[in-house]
C-alpha cells in the first residue's frame, strides 16, 4: 500500500518536474527572441550617430598669423561657425575688471583662454540661447553694448570675453577644446 | 470561357515557340557558331589562398602593409583608389602619426583652391581625405594612357568574379601570344599597344605588365619581393580596400549564427512541448 | 472568427477592458493571430512560409528606411553614397547586406509559398481572393525589387533599367513614347533614378496594405490544409496561439539562421560583380542578367527568337507578362473539386515537372543567350504555358481523384500527414459529433 502511494507520489513529482522543465524551455525561447530583438536595436540606433567620415573631420587647424589685435575671423569647426579673436589690451582689461561673481555664468577670462595666450579668445559662434550666429566677429558688425558679440535674434549681448551679460541666453559662448600647435597655429577639436 | 481562351493562348505561344525552336535548331546545325579565341584560350583565375578567405578569415596586417607599398610605388601612378581614405589605413596597423605622415608625403596632391586668388591649386593630403586620383579627369586619364582609362581599384576585388585571385592571375599572367592561337586565329594577333594576357576576358589588355622584376619594391619588413609575392600582396591589399569590414562581419556573423542556432533548438523544443500537451489533452478526452 | 467554436477574447486586466471598449486592437490581434483564430491541426512546414514572407517584408522595410537615411538618389553621387554606407556609416555594411540579401530571401520564401499554393490548391474556392491578392503582392514585389536594384547605380543597375524599360518599347505604335516617359529621358539618368527611388520607397507600404487585405480575406474561410478537406469540427482545429506561433517561431529561427549565413559569410554570392562597377552608359557588360529571382521570366523573354506575325521582341514581352497574369485565372482554369494534389494522381507528376521546368528556366535565364540554352528555354517555356493552359484544364476534366478522408482529424489519426502532430490513441474517431469548445 505504502509502495503504491510512494509510486504515485513519485509520478506526480516527475510530472511536476516535467511541467517545470517545459515551462522553462518556453520561457527560455521567448527570452531568446527578446534578447535577439534587443540586439538588433543596437545597429538601428547607432547608424544615426556620426559616421566615420564625419568624425574624421572633427578637428580643424586655424592659422592665427594673419589676425591683428582687435580683429576676429569666422571659420568653420564641425560645420558650425567658430570665432577666433585677438583681444586688445583694453579689451582684456575690460574683461578682467568685471567681478566674476556678478555674472550669470561665472567665468574669468583666464578660465576661457590658455595660460600665457590670454589675447586669443576662441569660441563657438553659436548663441547659447537658440543657436543663432551672433554679430561682432565681422568687420564693422554691431558688437553690442559690452563690446563683444551681439545676437540679433533675441538681443543677447556678450562682453569682450564672450560672456553673457544681457538678454535671454543662459550661458557664455562655448569655448571648444583646442590646442596650440605653435604660436600661430591652433588645432580646434583636439584635446591636450 | 476562360479555359477556351486560355487554351488558344497557350496553343499560340507553343506554336511560336516551336517555330523558334526549329528555326534555332536548323540554324545551329547548318551554321554552327564559330569558335572564338576568347572561348578557347581564356583562362580562369588560379586559386589564391589568402588569410581572409573562409568564414573565419582575417586579414594579415603585414601582408596588407606590403600590398599597400606595392600599390603606392607601382599601381598608384595610374590607378585611383577614390573610395578609400588615408584614415582607413589605421586598419592596416599604422598609427595615427604614421597615417598623417603617409597622407602628408603622398606624391599626388589633393585638388584645392588657392585661398587668396581662388585659382585651382593643390594641397597636401590630410588623414580625413580620400586617396587623390592621379588624373584630373577621364579625358586626362585617356590621353595619358593610350586611350585606355585605368579603372579605379577601390572595388576591383568585388567587381570581378573571384576578385583577388583574378587580380593575382592577371598581374602574373602576361606572356607571349601562343603560336597555337596565332595559327588557329591569325586575325587575333595582339594589336600594337596591347598586351596578351589569357586571364583577361578578351585576351588583350591595355595595361603593360606592372610587375616585371623581382625586387621592384624593397619591402620594409625584409620579405623577398618576388613578382609572385608582390602580386599576392597587392591582391590581398585590394581585397581589403573592397571589403574593409570583413573581419567585423565574420566576427558578428559567428556570434549571430551561434545565437540563432540555440534559438532554433529552443523554439523547436518549445514547439514540441506545446504540441505534446495537445496530444495528452486529446488522449484524455 | 470563422468557426463557432473559436475562443473569445476576454480581457482580464481592467486596462485591457478599458482598451477593448475604446480601441479593440488587442482583440483584433487575438482574433487574427492569437488564440481566437482556429487553424487546421494538420498544417505541415509549408504553411510556415506566409509568416516568413511577412517577416521578410518587415525586415526589408526596416533596413530600407534606414538605408534611405544615408543614400543619395542622384546619378552623380548614388554609387558613392552606397560606398559611404559600406565604409563609413556605423553598421552600414551590415544593414546594406541585410537589405540586398533580404530581397533574395523574400523571393525564396514567396516562391515556396506560391508553389505550396499550387500544390495544395489554395487558389480554389473559397480562397480565390487570397490567391488573387497574393499575385498582386507578387507583381508589386517584382516592381519594387527591380527598382531597388537600379538604386546603387552600378553597371547592372543601369543596364537592367535600360533593358527592362526597353520591353515597353515593344508595344506597337506607342511603345517608344512610353519608354521615354517611364525614364523621363532617352536613357536611364537622374530623372529615372529619382522616380525609381521614390517608388521603391512607396511600394513596400502598398505591399503591406495588400498583405493586410490578404490576411483579412484569409480569415473569412480560414486557412486551407494539406488534405484540402474543409474543417468540420473543433477536433480539426487548434488555436493559432500557442500551437502555430510556436511552430512559426521555429520556422523563423531556421529562416534567420540561413539568412545570417548569407549576410555575413557570402553577402555578394547572389549579386553580380558588375554592380560594383559604377554605371557607364558607354560600355555594356558582357552579360546583362537581372537578379536571380527574375531569371525564369527573363528566359521566357529571350526564348522568342523569330518574328512570326508579331516581332519576336513583342512575343517575348507578351509571354513574360502572360506567364504571371495567367496565375490570376487559375481558379477558373482548374475545375477539379479536389484541392490537394496528394489526392490527384494524374496531376501530381505534372506538378513536379512544372517545378523542374521553372528551375530549368531559371538556369537558362541566368546563362548567356546562346545555344543550347535558347533551345532548352524554348522547350521549357512551351511546357510552362502548356501546363497551365492546356494540361491543367484537361487533367482536371478527366482525372479520377483518390478518395478523400472524411475529416482532417481522421486523416491525422491515420497518419497521412506525418509532419502534423499525432492524435493520441484515445483521439477522436471519425463521425464523432462536434463538441462545443471549452
Amino acid at each position: 500500500m505504502a509502495t503504491v502511494e510512494h509510486q504515485q507520489r513519485e509520478e506526480a513529482l516527475a510530472e511536476e518536474q516535467g511541467h517545470r522543465r517545459r515551462d522553462f524551455i518556453n520561457i527560455a525561447a521567448v527570452s531568446f527572441a527578446g534578447v535577439g530583438a534587443a540586439a538588433v536595436v543596437v545597429p538601428v540606433i547607432s547608424q544615426m550617430a556620426p559616421s566615420a567620415d564625419v568624425l574624421a573631420g572633427a578637428t580643424t587647424e586655424v592659422d592665427l598669423s594673419a589676425i591683428q589685435p582687435g580683429q576676429a575671423v569666422k571659420t568653420i569647426f564641425r560645420k558650425q561657425p567658430l570665432f577666433v579673436r585677438q583681444l586688445t589690451p583694453k579689451e582684456i582689461a575690460e574683461a578682467n575688471a568685471v567681478p566674476t561673481s556678478s555674472l550669470r555664468d561665472p567665468q574669468s577670462l583666464a578660465d576661457r583662454t590658455k595660460p600665457g595666450k590670454q589675447q586669443w579668445l576662441i569660441t563657438m559662434g553659436v548663441c547659447t540661447h537658440l543657436g543663432c550666429v551672433p554679430l561682432g566677429a565681422g568687420e564693422g558688425e554691431n558688437k553690442g553694448p559690452f563690446g563683444g558679440y551681439f545676437c540679433p535674434c533675441h538681443g543677447s549681448a556678450y562682453d569682450t570675453a564672450a560672456r553673457i551679460r544681457q538678454g535671454p541666453a543662459p550661458k557664455n559662448l562655448e569655448v571648444p577644446d583646442y590646442v596650440f600647435r605653435s604660436d600661430t597655429k591652433i588645432e580646434v577639436g583636439a584635446k591636450a | 470561357m476562360v479555359r477556351i481562351i486560355g487554351f488558344f493562348v497557350g496553343l499560340g505561344f507553343c506554336l511560336v515557340l516551336a517555330i523558334a525552336f526549329f528555326t534555332g535548331a536548323y540554324n545551329h546545325i547548318t551554321n554552327p557558331p564559330a569558335e572564338t579565341a576568347e572561348k578557347e584560350f581564356h583562362l580562369h583565375p588560379k586559386p589564391l589562398a589568402l588569410e581572409s578567405n573562409g568564414p573565419f578569415g582575417k586579414y594579415d596586417r603585414a601582408q596588407l602593409q606590403r600590398g599597400f607599398q606595392v600599390f603606392k610605388e607601382v599601381c598608384s601612378a595610374c590607378h585611383s583608389l577614390k573610395y578609400v581614405a588615408f584614415r582607413d589605413l589605421r586598419d592596416l596597423g599604422y598609427s595615427e602619426a604614421e597615417v598623417k605622415a603617409i597622407a602628408d608625403q603622398w606624391v599626388i596632391q589633393q585638388p584645392s583652391v588657392n585661398p587668396d586668388t581662388g585659382e585651382p591649386s593643390t594641397r597636401k593630403s590630410l588623414p580625413a581625405d580620400r586617396f587623390p586620383a592621379p588624373f584630373a579627369n577621364e579625358v586626362a586619364a585617356r590621353a595619358a594612357n593610350n586611350n585606355a582609362v585605368p579603372p579605379d581599384l577601390s572595388l576591383m576585388a568585388k567587381a570581378r568574379e573571384n576578385g583577388p585571385a583574378y587580380i593575382h592571375s592577371l598581374l602574373t599572367g602576361y606572356r607571349d601570344q601562343p603560336a597555337e592561337l596565332l595559327k588557329k586565329f591569325p586575325a587575333t594577333k595582339t594589336p600594337e599597344g596591347l598586351h596578351y594576357n589569357p586571364y583577361f576576358p578578351n585576351l588583350n589588355l591595355a595595361m603593360p605588365p606592372p610587375l616585371v622584376s623581382d625586387g621592384q619594391v624593397t619591402y620594409a619588413d625584409g620579405t623577398k619581393a618576388t613578382v609572385d609575392q608582390m602580386s599576392t600582396d597587392v591582391s590581398a591589399f585590394l581585397a581589403w580596400t573592397a571589403e574593409p569590414k570583413l573581419e567585423r562581419r565574420h566576427a558578428i556573423g559567428v556570434a549571430a549564427f551561434v545565437f540563432l542556432l540555440v534559438f532554433s533548438v529552443l523554439t523547436y523544443m518549445a514547439y514540441q512541448n506545446i504540441w505534446a500537451s495537445k496530444k495528452r489533452e486529446l488522449a484524455n478526452a | 472568427m470563422s468557426f463557432p467554436w473559436a475562443q473569445h477574447y476576454e480581457p482580464k486586466h481592467p486596462f485591457m477592458r478599458y482598451m477593448d471598449e475604446r480601441l479593440p486592437l488587442p482583440r483584433l490581434v487575438y482574433n487574427a493571430i492569437g488564440g481566437g483564430y482556429p487553424v487546421p491541426r494538420n498544417l505541415n512546414y509549408f504553411w510556415n512560409f506566409g509568416v516568413l514572407a511577412g517577416l521578410a517584408l518587415v525586415l526589408q522595410i526596416l533596413t530600407g528606411v534606414i538605408l534611405a537615411m544615408h543614400y543619395a538618389a542622384n546619378q552623380a553621387v548614388a554609387f558613392g553614397s552606397i560606398e559611404h554606407i559600406m565604409r563609413d556609416v556605423n553598421w552600414g555594411w551590415m544593414l546594406r547586406y541585410m537589405h540586398a540579401n533580404g530581397a533574395s530571401f523574400f523571393f525564396i520564401v514567396v516562391y515556396i509559398h506560391i508553389f505550396r499554393g499550387l500544390y495544395y490548391g489554395s487558389y480554389k474556392a473559397p480562397r480565390e481572393m487570397v490567391w488573387l491578392l497574393g499575385i498582386v503582392i507578387f507583381l508589386l514585389m517584382m516592381a519594387t525589387a527591380f527598382m531597388g536594384y537600379v538604386l546603387p547605380w552600378g553597371q547592372m543597375s543601369f543596364w537592367g533599367a535600360k533593358v527592362i524599360t526597353s520591353l515597353f518599347g515593344a508595344i506597337p505604335v506607342v511603345g517608344e513614347s512610353i519608354q521615354v516617359w517611364l525614364l523621363g529621358g532617352y536613357a536611364p539618368d537622374n530623372a529615372a533614378l529619382n522616380r525609381f527611388f521614390s517608388l521603391h520607397y512607396l511600394l513596400p507600404f502598398v505591399i503591406a496594405g495588400v498583405v493586410i487585405l490578404k490576411i483579412w480575406a484569409l480569415h473569412i474561410p480560414g486557412s486551407s490544409n494539406p488534405t484540402g478537406v474543409e474543417v468540420k469540427s473543433p477536433q480539426d482545429t487548434v488555436p493559432f496561439h500557442p500551437y502555430f506561433t510556436a511552430k512559426d517561431g521555429f520556422g523563423v529561427g531556421i529562416f534567420l539562421l540561413l539568412y545570417v549565413v548569407m549576410v555575413f559569410f557570402a553577402p555578394n554570392y547572389l549579386g553580380h560583380p558588375d554592380n560594383y562597377i559604377e554605371a557607364n552608359p558607354l560600355s555594356t557588360p558582357a552579360l546583362i542578367v537581372p537578379e536571380w529571382y527574375f531569371w525564369p521570366f527573363y528566359a521566357m523573354l529571350r526564348a522568342f527568337t523569330v518574328d512570326f506575325i508579331l516581332p519576336a521582341k513583342l512575343w517575348g514581352v507578351l509571354a513574360m507578362f502572360s506567364a504571371i497574369l495567367l496565375l490570376f485565372f487559375l481558379t477558373w482554369i482548374d475545375r477539379s473539386p479536389v484541392r490537394s494534389t496528394n489526392y490527384r494522381p494524374l496531376y501530381k507528376p505534372f506538378f513536379w515537372v512544372l517545378v523542374l521546368d521553372v528551375l530549368v528556366l531559371g538556369y537558362c535565364g541566368g546563362s548567356h543567350a546562346e545555344e543550347p540554352y535558347l533551345m532548352i528555354s524554348q522547350i521549357a517555356t512551351m511546357y510552362y504555358f502548356a501546363h497551365f493552359l492546356i494540361i491543367l484544364p484537361i487533367v482536371s476534366a478527366i482525372e479520377r481523384p483518390k478518395p478523400l478522408p472524411n475529416s482532417i482529424s481522421e486523416s491525422v489519426l491515420h497518419g497521412e500527414e506525418k509532419e502534423s502532430a499525432p492524435l493520441g490513441a484515445g483521439g477522436v474517431l471519425p463521425g464523432t459529433q462536434p463538441q462545443p469548445a471549452e
